[in-house]
C-alpha cells in the first residue's frame, strides 16, 4: 500500500516535487499531458480563423490573389526562417536541460528569445507598411486593384487577425521564456527535473507550427503569373 | 525523468529539412500550377508541421496518450471544417436541381 | 506537512482560518466551495431575471417593460444561466470536490490552475455584470450578427469580452480533470473500476477543452468587427452572418452536453446508491458518455435549419441529431433497469433523480421533434424550443445538481440536512417546474414566438399558467437555500457514510481532511460492489 508513496525515496524531498504527486516522474508526465491538452485547445482556437479564411478564399479568389500578392514575400520568408531557427534553439535548450548543462540552457534560451524578438520586429515593420498603404481594414481602407475592395478588405482582416493573434502568442511565449531563462540562470533545472523547459518548448514549437501554415496561406497565393 | 534524450544532430537534420522545405514552397509558388499550387503548399506545410511535432516536440518518443491528444485536436478541426464545408459547397444545389 | 494522525475535529474547513486562506487556497475542496457560493449568487440573479420575463408575459400586451428592456432581460437571463450557472455548476462544484477523492488522489493534477480557473470565472463575471449594469445587451445570448456587430446600440463588446474570459475558466477546469483522471488514479483504480461519475465528468471535460476555444475565437471576431469596423460577418462587406452561426453553434451545441453530461454523472451515483445496486450495464453507460461527447460535436447545424444553410447539410445534421439521442436513451434505460429488484429508498436525492429521468426523457423526446427539418420550420424560434431546452437544462441538469448537492451535502459539510423539508422542496420544485414549462410546449406549438414581449390574446391562459408555475418553482428553489444554511450550523452531525453507499468518498471522514486520505487507498473492487441487503450505516 505504501509502495507508491515511498518508491522514489531520493525524490520524495526534491524541492520541486509538489505534495499531491507521488514522484517527479508522475509530475512531469502530468505537466506534459497538460500542455498537450492545452495545445489541442489552441488548435481549435486558431482553427476557427483558418475555417473563416478557407471559406472566404473560396468565395473571393481574385481578391485573395491580389491581396496576397501585395504582401512582402521576402519579409514573410525571412520570418519563417527566423522561427524555424528559434525552434532549433528551443529544442537545443531542452536538450541542454536534459543533460544538465546550465550554460547551454542559458545560451539557447537567449537565442530563442532574440529570434522571437527579430520575428516581432519584422512584423512591426510589415504592419507599419500596411498602415502607410491604407490597408488596415475599417474606415480608412483603400484598394486600387481589379478585385472588389470589400473582398480584399476581408483578406486583410484575416491577415491582421491571424498574424496579430499569432504575434500575441509570440509575445506571451517570449514572456514565458524570460521566466524559464531566469529559472535556468538560478540553476533550478537538472536531468531529474526540467519539465518547465520541456512544456514551454512545446508551446513555442506550436506557435511556430501556426506560422508554418500562415505563411503559405497568406503570402504565397497567386505569386505566379 | 526517463524521457528519451534526442541527439543534437537529429535536431540539426530536421532544421535543415525545414529550411529546404521552406525554400521549396517559396520557389513552387512562382510556378503556375493552377489548383495544385494550394495543394502543394499545404502538403509542404503539413510535412513541416509533422517534422516539428515528431522531433522537436518529441511525439515520436512520447506515450501513445500524447499522440492521441495531438491527433484529436487535428481530428476535431477536420470535423469542424468538413461539415461546415458540406454546407457551403452544397448551397446552390437545390436551385440547380430545379 | 500535515500531522500524521489527523485529529477528529481537523478537516478541510477548519484546517486554516481567515479569508486569505480561502482566497489563496490550493485545496480542491475549498475551491469547490468558492464556486458553490459564486454560482448560487448567479443562479439567484438569473432566476430573478426569469421572474421579470414571466411577469411581463402575464399579459398579452407589452405593459410592464419596454421592448428594448425586455430584450435585455432575456439576453441577460440566458447569458447568466448558461455561462455563469449551468456550465460551471456540477463540474466546478461537485466535480472539483469529488474527482480527486473518487479516484483516490490527494488533489487535482494542477491545484494552482484550479484556483486560477475560479479567478478567471470571477473576472469574466465581473466584466459581464459590468456590461449589464451599464445598460445591458439586447442581442439574445446568441449574439447573432450583423445585428450584434453593426446595428445593436447595446454593450455587446463588454459582454462578449466577459463571456470570452469566462470560457477560459471552463477550459482550465476541463483540462485539469483530464490530466487528473489519466495520471492520478490510485493503485488498482483501473478505468472500469471508476465511478460512472468520473466517466461522465471526463467526457464533459473533453467537450470543454475541444469546444470552448471555438466560441472564444468567434466572440473575438465579433469584438473586432464591432471595435475596429472589420467585416467578418457583415454582408454589406462581403461577410457571411451564417458563418458566425456555424462557428457559434459548433461550441454552443456541445455546450449543452457540457451542461447535461455532469447531470448524468450525478444520476449514476444517485441511482446506484439509492437502489443499493450496481448500475445495469456499467460499460454501456461509461461508453455512452464518450459517445454523447463525440456525437454532440456533429450536430450543430440543427440550429441553422432555417438560416439559409444548405438543405443537404440540414439533412445530414438532422440525421446525426437523431443518432445523438441514442446514447442518452441507453443511459435512461440502464438507470431504469438498475431500479429493478433494487432496494430503493426515497430520500430527497432519489426524488430529484426520478424527476430527472422523467423530465430529461420528455426534453430529449421533444428534441427529436425539433431535429426533424420539417417540424423545425414550424417550431423554430417558438416557445416549443424554449420548453424543450428548459426540460433538459432545468428538469435534467438542475434537478441532477440539486440531487447531487443533497447527496453529498453531508460529506461536504459534515452535517445532515432536514430530510422532510428536502422531500417537500423536491415535490414543490417538480410541480412548479412542470407547470412553468409544459404550457410552453403547447403555446409554442400554437405559434407563440420566443423573445417577444407581447403576444396575441389566445395565448394568455398558457402564459398565466406558466408564470404561476414559475412562482412555485421559485419557492421550491428557495426552501433548500434556507435549510442548507440552517443545517450547516444546526444540522445533525453526519458520519463518514450516512447513506451506506459504496465509493471512496464514503470511506473518509465528513468533512474530509485536507489531504483526503491518510494513506493512498488500494482499490480491489468495482465502483458499485453492493452485496445483498443494505450496508451498515456508519
Amino acid at each position: 500500500m505504501s509502495e507508491t508513496v515511498h518508491a522514489d525515496a531520493q525524490h520524495a524531498h526534491h524541492p520541486a516535487l509538489q505534495h499531491h504527486f507521488d514522484s517527479l516522474e508522475q509530475q512531469a508526465e502530468a505537466s506534459t499531458l497538460g500542455m498537450w491538452v492545452f495545445l489541442a485547445t489552441e488548435i481549435m482556437f486558431f482553427g476557427g480563423l483558418f475555417l473563416t479564411y478557407s471559406i472566404y478564399r473560396m468565395w473571393y479568389p481574385l481578391a485573395f490573389h491580389e491581396g496576397s500578392h501585395h504582401l512582402d514575400i521576402t519579409l514573410g520568408a525571412v520570418n519563417t526562417g527566423v522561427l524555424i531557427c528559434s525552434s532549433l534553439t528551443m529544442a537545443m535548450a531542452v536538450h541542454a536541460a536534459q543533460v544538465g548543462s546550465r550554460r547551454g540552457q542559458i545560451r539557447f534560451l537567449i537565442l530563442t528569445i532574440l529570434l522571437g524578438g527579430v520575428f516581432l520586429g519584422i512584423k512591426a515593420v510589415e504592419y507599419a507598411e500596411k498602415f502607410r498603404d491604407h490597408l488596415i481594414p475599417g474606415h480608412h481602407f483603400q484598394w486600387h486593384g481589379e478585385a472588389n475592395p470589400r473582398n480584399v478588405e476581408i483578406f486583410y482582416t484575416l491577415y491582421f487577425t491571424m498574424t496579430g493573434l499569432h504575434a500575441l502568442h509570440m509575445i506571451v511565449g517570449i514572456g514565458v521564456m524570460l521566466v524559464i531563462l531566469w529559472m535556468a540562470y538560478r540553476n533550478r533545472f537538472s536531468p531529474q527535473y526540467y519539465s518547465p523547459v520541456e512544456v514551454s518548448g512545446l508551446y513555442w514549437h506550436f506557435v511556430d507550427i501556426i506560422w508554418i501554415f500562415l505563411f503559405p496561406l497568406l503570402y504565397l497565393i497567386g505569386r505566379h503569373g | 525523468m526517463a524521457a528519451h534524450v534526442v541527439p543534437p544532430r537529429v535536431y540539426f537534420l530536421i532544421f535543415g529539412s525545414l529550411m529546404v522545405l521552406t525554400a521549396l514552397t517559396v520557389g513552387v509558388a512562382f510556378i503556375d500550377l493552377k489548383v495544385m499550387n494550394t495543394v502543394v503548399a499545404l502538403t509542404i506545410a503539413v510535412v513541416k508541421a509533422t517534422l516539428v511535432v515528431l522531433f522537436f516536440m518529441h511525439v515520436k518518443y512520447s506515450t501513445r496518450l500524447t499522440w492521441v491528444v495531438a491527433a484529436s485536436g487535428i481530428v476535431w478541426l477536420a470535423i469542424m471544417f468538413s461539415i461546415t464545408f458540406a454546407d457551403y459547397l452544397s448551397r446552390g444545389w437545390v436551385n440547380a436541381a430545379q | 506537512m500535515e500531522p500524521v494522525a489527523v485529529a477528529a475535529s481537523r478537516n478541510y474547513i477548519t484546517a486554516e482560518e481567515g479569508v486569505l486562506s480561502w482566497l489563496l487556497t490550493r485545496d480542491h475542496k475549498r475551491i469547490a466551495l468558492l464556486y458553490l457560493f459564486s454560482i448560487t449568487f448567479f443562479f439567484i440573479v438569473g432566476g430573478l431575471l426569469a421572474l421579470g420575463i414571466r411577469l411581463e408575459l402575464l399579459t398579452p400586451a407589452g405593459d410592464l417593460v419596454q421592448a428594448d428592456t425586455y430584450n435585455r432581460l432575456f439576453t441577460t437571463h440566458g447569458v447568466i444561466m448558461i455561462f455563469f450557472f449551468l456550465i460551471p455548476s456540477i463540474p466546478a462544484v461537485l466535480g472539483n470536490f469529488l474527482v480527486p477523492i473518487m479516484i483516490g488522489a490527494k488533489d487535482l493534477a494542477f491545484p494552482r490552475i484550479n484556483l486560477l480557473s475560479w479567478y478567471v470565472y470571477i473576472v469574466g463575471a465581473a466584466v459581464t455584470v459590468t456590461a449589464v449594469l451599464i445598460g445591458g445587451v439586447d442581442t439574445g445570448w446568441t449574439f447573432y450578427p450583423p445585428y450584434s456587430t453593426v446595428s445593436s446600440q447595446s454593450n455587446v463588446m463588454t459582454a462578449a469580452m466577459g463571456v470570452f474570459i469566462t470560457g477560459f475558466s471552463s477550459i482550465l477546469t476541463g483540462f485539469n480533470f483530464i490530466v487528473t483522471v489519466h495520471r492520478m488514479r490510485a493503485p488498482g483504480m483501473t478505468w472500469f473500476r471508476l465511478p460512472l461519475f468520473i466517466w461522465s465528468i471526463y467526457a464533459t471535460s473533453l467537450v470543454m477543452v475541444l469546444g470552448t476555444p471555438v466560441i472564444a475565437i468567434t466572440l473575438m471576431m465579433v469584438f473586432v468587427d464591432r471595435a475596429f469596423g472589420f467585416g467578418f460577418f457583415d454582408p454589406s462587406r462581403g461577410g457571411d452572418p451564417v458563418l458566425f452561426q456555424h462557428l457559434f453553434w459548433f461550441y454552443s451545441h456541445p455546450a449543452v452536453y457540457i451542461m447535461v453530461l455532469p447531470g448524468m454523472a450525478v444520476m449514476s451515483e444517485l441511482i446506484a446508491a439509492f437502489s443499493r445496486k450496481n448500475i445495469f450495464g456499467y460499460t454501456f453507460v461509461a461508453f455512452s458518455s464518450l459517445a454523447i461527447a463525440i456525437l454532440g460535436f456533429l450536430v450543430w447545424g440543427h440550429h441553422l435549419f432555417v438560416s439559409s444553410q444548405s438543405v443537404y447539410a440540414g439533412m445530414i445534421f438532422s440525421m446525426l441529431s437523431f443518432f445523438v439521442a441514442i446514447p442518452s436513451a441507453v443511459k435512461v434505460f440502464n438507470w431504469t433497469a438498475t431500479l429493478y429488484k433494487g432496494s430503493i429508498s426515497w430520500d430527497a436525492p432519489m426524488l430529484y433523480a426520478m424527476g430527472f429521468i422523467g423530465l430529461f426523457t420528455i426534453g430529449g423526446l421533444t428534441g427529436l421533434f425539433v431535429a426533424s427539418l420539417a417540424v423545425d420550420v414550424h417550431v423554430h424560434d417558438t416557445y416549443f424550443v424554449v420548453a424543450h431546452f428548459h426540460y433538459i437544462m432545468v428538469g435534467g441538469a438542475t434537478f441532477a445538481y440539486l440531487g447531487g448537492l443533497h447527496y453529498w451535502f453531508p460529506k461536504i459539510f459534515g452535517k445532515m440536512y432536514p430530510e422532510s423539508w428536502a422531500r417537500f422542496a423536491a415535490l414543490v420544485t417538480f410541480v412548479g417546474f412542470n407547470l412553468t414549462f409544459f404550457p410552453q410546449f403547447i403555446v409554442g406549438y400554437m405559434g407563440m414566438p420566443r423573445r417577444y414581449y407581447a403576444y396575441v390574446d389566445e395565448f394568455q391562459v398558457w402564459n398565466v399558467l406558466s408564470t404561476a408555475g414559475a412562482t412555485i418553482l421559485g419557492v421550491g428553489y428557495l426552501i433548500p437555500m434556507v435549510y442548507f444554511v440552517w443545517a450547516f450550523k444546526y444540522g445533525k452531525d453526519a458520519g463518514p457514510n450516512p447513506w451506506g453507499a459504496k465509493g471512496l468518498e464514503w470511506t473518509i471522514p465528513s468533512p474530509p481532511p485536507t489531504s483526503n486520505f491518510e494513506e493512498t487507498p488500494v482499490v480491489t473492487e468495482g465502483a458499485y460492489a453492493y452485496t445483498e441487503g443494505r450496508l451498515e450505516v456508519v
